[in-house]
């Protein structure tokens, strides 16, 4: 040995080098997790912070001299008599009366403190009890979303920058002290369509929109896909046609969702000439598009069967079409299930595809069907965004936290039924 | 009838065809001998008469559905006087939406043109009459398909042959249309830029670095001349996606590793589904927060710091794009990390390194075809989103290296041309179909290569 350094000595003189390297490596490990989860939690919290608020509408409290005379109610049985009768005059006179002003400058400003809304909910009132005529009554009305986001930002001590003048500021500080605001569970964003004004605009058009869409899109895309995978796995012949269509499936699940937008603009929309904004379109363009998710995660789960049980079959004499229908598919079917939910779950958060086809239009209408104008939630969602509106940012986050629950629910579904169902051979 | 009733009743013609073609078959079977005399389950007679009632219908009805809007817009124009058929499409496009409107209704006669009421009249007589052709011969066709299929039934009859070809043929026209999607893409897409390519030279479009959509409406209006150089495009789209993959490629990677080969099981069955949440967030949900959370974020920041940041910067919305696709990476790497074989880790280690120069080493250089496989998928990912880039990144077409700036991308552009209201023979809007064309060759030609680099990988092991 006339080498001074044996290698045990090598190797230890860099071990606590490595070693240190070692724990380096694990701790970029455990920080990209960290990371990841992180973006999480900001994400969600941002969220939810920013619109929990958006459940919840702020409330003046009014009393309302319903003198049938001022409504201009002649005969309150009438089919029309509360249709044409002017609630809002009546509105505007006990807010005049309630802060005490008469300039005619003044009392724009005491208007805008109320929606524009508030009126129809007296309607609907009182009309359900027209008992309430001749009478004075008090009602919670609507506020503006301005004094709602002012109220709102009340508690939070953050600075308000909406477009509140001095005055109206003042009137708000006595209806806060005496009690007459109030923040209550916003039925209207769960019951109406979309609106320019925030504290009316609602989210039902857009799910009912979303679920139409929905529909058509499982309803297409299950039986097709189903079909597509049996083919591909019980009957294909392994030539250049199947491979060729494999390929395919696999490069169609990689295309960006936006190709698909144009292909619906350019076949349904320009060719077919079908009307643009309804759900019928548009459930046939994510129909293509979510058709490959479900083709290949339906043929994971005939796979999944296992060979010995068609053997059965086959051997007891079945057909190769009884052998599919009454023991391949009834097997593979919490599979393919699963695949479909998550391919629903996709649909129904995509967005840029239903651009292209115009479900952008502004709707207030809620649909009836899948041949109405419609938009859907996410697109519900992309317009909100943009809108210049301050009070429309807690109504994204809200219909954004609405979106995540029932994608949440598809998705636990899935899970569930998968659980559920699974079968280990 | 409307499509829709005509369909129901075509539906219930072919149960009673199912009922009468069992029954006939149970009939004719007696005098044989009873149903086991027959040469397929009376079940498929009926199925089979239920085929032969349905399926020619269908066809037949599908097909005149596709035309039969174009012919009727045919006659009606026919029937224009001869100056109004000479006009250029579009406004006898125009004239017909008019006539249209006329006959459902909505615009009153009186004030109309008497050639348009004509027109109007004749197109409610051809629209009648095509509703009663469509409907007589779609329910004849399905009852002459029934008396066939019900005439043939006969117990010799191999029925359950010809019913299970039907049903492969069916299978496989459903695998097909996996083909006829990529060939209807490929088909709208390269036709409607063609049509762009007359009016723009190929040349200008790629090689462009001018980007100003803007077409005149009249022929003297000032500054619309319009550039469609793509390059400043393709630009943001590659810085966007750029600053995406810093983010991602690192920390989906490094989260890969950790979750394949430190994590113990229960962490990696807690972990590994939450990442994946964040796969499954609407790209709508990351766009509102890249443009209300982070890219405010990055403006004060970058401004704080010194540097002139404009309110949508590339950064912003790469970072976001980012967050978004650490699963992608992660779920596949995470894959090709645990298909490597045990027995080279095992190797590494017995010859005394330490467990990360084993990663470093041997498990990835191993894995590296698979995970490059991934990138390039998330690659194409990044490329081809829409919504985040759509709400935070920015309508600027500038050739810029610096991802403070805002940028535009093609999927914004696309979107931008093709929202709202517009004609489909300008330019303008077929631009974004040239977009289109190209964003879809370029992701096609990732995914090819991906998806080839993985297989390949994947079968080394196997």
């Amino acid at each position: 040995m006339t080498n001074s350094e044996s290698t045990i000595e090598k190797v230890n003189r860099n071990l606590a080098r490595r070693y240190r390297a070692e724990k380096r490596f694990r701790l970029y490990g455990i920080l990209s997790i960290l990371f990841g989860l992180t973006c999480l939690v900001v994400l969600f919290t941002d969220i939810i912070t920013k619109g929990y608020k958006g459940f919840v509408s702020t409330e003046i409290y009014l009393t309302v001299d319903l003198n049938s005379e001022d409504l201009g109610i002649v005969d309150p049985e009438a089919e029309n008599a509360f249709m044409q009768a002017d609630f809002e005059g009546a509105i505007k006179r006990a807010l005049y009366a309630r802060m005490d002003v008469s300039d005619r400058r003044a009392k724009r400003a005491l208007n805008a403190l109320i929606s524009s809304g508030a009126s129809y909910s007296v309607r609907d009132q009182v009309k359900q009890n027209p008992s309430l005529l001749d009478t004075t009554q008090g009602f919670w009305l609507l506020a503006d979303d301005d004094v709602d986001t002012w109220y709102k930002s009340l508690d939070t001590k953050a600075p308000f920058l909406g477009r509140l003048s001095e005055q109206q500021l003042a009137w708000l500080n006595t209806l806060v002290e005496s009690d007459e605001l109030r923040t209550a569970w916003n039925t209207t964003f769960f019951t109406s369509g979309d609106s320019r004004e925030p504290e009316m605009a609602g989210i039902l058009g857009a799910a009912l929109g979303s679920l139409f869409t929905v529909m058509v899109t499982l309803v297409l895309s299950f039986p097709i896909g189903v079909a597509a995978a049996v083919y591909l796995e019980e009957y294909a012949p392994k030539n250049r046609w199947t491979d060729l269509i494999e390929v395919n499936i696999n490069n169609l699940a990689a295309v960006p969702s936006i190709i698909f937008g144009l292909l619906g603009l350019a076949i349904f929309i320009n060719f077919f000439e079908m009307p643009r904004s309804i759900p019928l379109v548009g459930g046939l363009v994510l129909t293509l598009m979510t058709l490959p998710t479900i083709i290949i995660s339906s043929r994971a789960a005939i796979k999944a069967v296992p060979p010995s049980i068609r053997e059965a079959a086959l051997g007891l004499g079945a057909s190769k079409m009884q052998m599919v229908l009454h023991h391949v598919l009834p097997l593979a079917m919490p599979g393919m299930l699963t695949g479909a939910i998550i391919g629903m779950a996709q649909a129904l958060g995509e967005t840029a595809p239903l651009l292209m086809i115009g479900m952008v239009a502004f709707v207030v209408d809620v649909p009836g069907g899948v041949m109405d104008a419609a938009t859907a939630l996410p697109v519900q969602i992309f317009l909100w965004a943009d809108s210049p509106e301050r009070a429309f940012v807690e109504k994204t986050s809200a219909a954004i936290m609405v979106l995540l629950g029932f994608l949440f629910l598809m998705n636990a579904l899935a899970v569930w039924l998968r659980r559920r169902l699974e079968r280990r051979w | 009838m409307q499509p829709i009733t005509l369909i129901s009743t075509l539906a219930a013609l072919a149960v009673f065809a199912f009922v009468i073609g069992r029954g006939r078959a149970m009939l004719q079977s007696q005098a044989v001998g009873g149903a086991r005399s027959l040469a397929s389950l009376p079940f498929y007679y009926g199925m089979l008469t239920a085929l032969w009632c349905a399926l020619p219908a269908l066809l037949v009805l599908g097909v005149w559905q596709l035309f039969d809007a174009r012919l009727i817009e045919w006659m009606v124009i026919a029937k224009l006087p001869a100056a109004s058929q000479a006009l250029p499409a579009d406004e006898l496009g125009l004239l017909l939406n008019t006539v249209s409107n006329i006959a459902q209704g909505h615009l009153p006669v009186e004030s109309q043109p008497a050639e348009m009421v004509a027109a109007a009249e004749s197109l409610k007589n051809i629209q009648h009459t095509n509703r009663l052709a469509v409907t007589g011969v779609v329910l004849s066709l399905g009852i002459l398909g029934l008396m066939f299929g019900w005439s043939r039934v006969a117990p010799q009859l191999r029925a359950r042959q010809k019913v299970e070809s039907a049903f492969s043929w069916v299978l496989l026209a459903c695998s097909c249309l996996a083909i006829l999607t990529t060939v209807g893409i490929v088909f709208s897409v390269l036709f409607e830029s063609l049509q762009f390519f007359r009016s723009v030279s190929p040349v200008e479009f790629l090689f462009g670095t001018q980007w100003s959509p803007q077409m005149a409406m009249r022929a003297d209006q000032v500054g619309s001349s319009g550039a469609f150089g793509s390059v400043p495009l393709f630009a943001g789209t590659m810085l966007i996606s750029f600053i995406a993959m810093c983010v991602a490629v690192p920390v989906g990677l490094m989260a890969a590793i950790y979750l394949a080969e430190y994590a113990h099981k229960k962490v990696r069955s807690v972990v590994k589904p939450l990442l994946e949440v964040l796969a499954g967030i609407p790209t709508v949900v990351y766009g509102f927060f890249a443009a209300l959370t982070v890219a405010p974020l990055v403006r004060d920041i970058g401004q704080s710091l010194g540097f002139a940041t404009s309110s949508e910067s590339a950064l912003a919305a790469g970072l976001v794009m980012g967050v978004m696709i650490i699963p992608f990476v992660s779920s596949l790497a995470d894959d090709v990390i645990s298909a490597v074989p045990q027995s080279l880790r095992d190797g590494s280690l017995g010859l005394g390194a330490t467990q990360s120069e084993t990663i470093k080493q041997v498990v990835l250089p191993a894995a590296l075809p698979g995970v490059v496989g991934g990138i390039l998928l998330a690659v194409s990912r990044a490329i081809g989103e829409t919504m985040i880039v759509v709400m935070a990144a920015g309508l600027a077409a500038k050739l810029t290296a610096n991802p403070l700036e805002s940028v535009t991308t093609v999927t914004v552009q696309i979107v931008t041309l093709l929202v709202g209201d517009q004609e489909f023979d300008s330019p303008k809007t077929l631009a974004a179909f040239a977009l289109g064309l190209m964003l879809f060759v370029t992701t096609l030609a990732l995914n090819f290569v991906a998806l080839y680099v993985v297989r390949k990988y994947r079968e080394q092991y196997d």
